[in-house]
C-alpha cells in the first residue's frame, strides 16, 4: 500500500475536564493505530485561546499527531473528526522531505517557537 | 524650496530579497503564528510581494501557511490591531 507521512492537529472543545480530555485524545489514538498508522510524534499544546471564537468558544485544547500511515486513512479519519462532537476543528496536512526534516529539527527545540505543554488551567 | 527633485542617494537604496532564499529556509511551519505575524498587516491581511520582497514560490508558501493558520484560529481572518 502507499503510504504517506501526515501530520494532524485538532481542537478540542474546552468544556471537557481534562480527563475526558485525555479520553479524546485516546480515541483517535486508537482510529489512527487500528487503520495501521505509525505514530512519530504526538503534542499536547494544551488550553489555548483561539484567535477568533468557534462555536461561541474563545479557547480549546489543541493536540497534535505526526505519524506515517497509507493514504486511506486520512478519509477515514476526517470522518471520526466530523462525526465526533466534542472535536471542534481539525487539518490534516501531508508532509513533505522538507516538512519531515523541519519537524525533526523542531523536535529537538532547533526551529520555532517551542510550545509550552501545561498552560491549561482553569477550563470552559 | 525648489521645485526639483531630491537626488536619490544609490547607497540608500536597498535591494529587497526573498529571506527564505536568503536564509535557505524551505518549509514554512503554519504552527508558528508569530513568525506568520511578519507576513500580515495590522488587519490580518496577506502582505503582498512588493512589500515583503519574498520570491514567487515561497510567497505562496507563505499564503498556504497563514491561511492553514487561520483555519485553526492561531490567526484571525480579520482583526483590527494585530500588532
Amino acid at each position: 500500500m502507499n503510504y504517506k507521512q501526515y501530520e494532524t492537529v485538532f481542537i478540542i472543545t474546552p468544556v471537557l475536564s481534562e480527563e475526558q480530555m485525555r479520553d479524546t485524545v485516546e480515541k483517535f489514538r486508537k482510529v489512527l493505530t487500528d487503520n495501521g498508522a505509525e505514530i512519530l510524534h504526538e503534542e499536547n499544546w494544551g488550553l489555548k485561546k483561539l484567535a477568533y471564537a468557534i462555536d461561541h468558544k474563545s479557547s480549546g485544547f489543541y493536540h497534535l499527531f505526526e505519524f506515517k500511515a497509507p493514504v486511506t486513512i486520512v478519509n477515514t479519519l476526517h470522518i471520526e473528526y466530523s462525526r465526533d462532537e466534542r472535536i471542534m476543528r481539525y487539518l490534516t496536512t501531508n508532509l513533505d522531505k522538507h516538512a519531515i526534516e523541519y519537524n525533526e529539527k523542531r523536535r529537538k527545540g532547533l526551529v520555532g517557537k517551542k510550545k509550552e505543554t501545561n498552560t491549561a488551567t482553569a477550563t470552559e | 524650496m525648489t521645485l526639483m527633485n531630491e537626488p536619490v542617494h544609490k547607497q540608500e537604496i536597498k535591494k529587497k530579497y526573498c529571506r527564505f532564499k536568503k536564509l535557505g529556509i524551505k518549509y514554512i511551519d503554519y504552527k508558528d503564528a508569530d513568525f506568520l505575524l511578519k507576513f500580515v498587516n495590522e488587519q490580518g491581511k496577506i502582505l503582498p510581494r512588493r512589500i515583503t520582497g519574498n520570491s514567487l514560490k515561497y510567497q505562496r508558501k507563505v499564503a498556504q501557511a497563514v491561511k492553514r493558520a487561520r483555519h485553526l484560529a492561531l490567526l484571525p481572518f480579520v482583526t483590527d490591531s494585530l500588532k
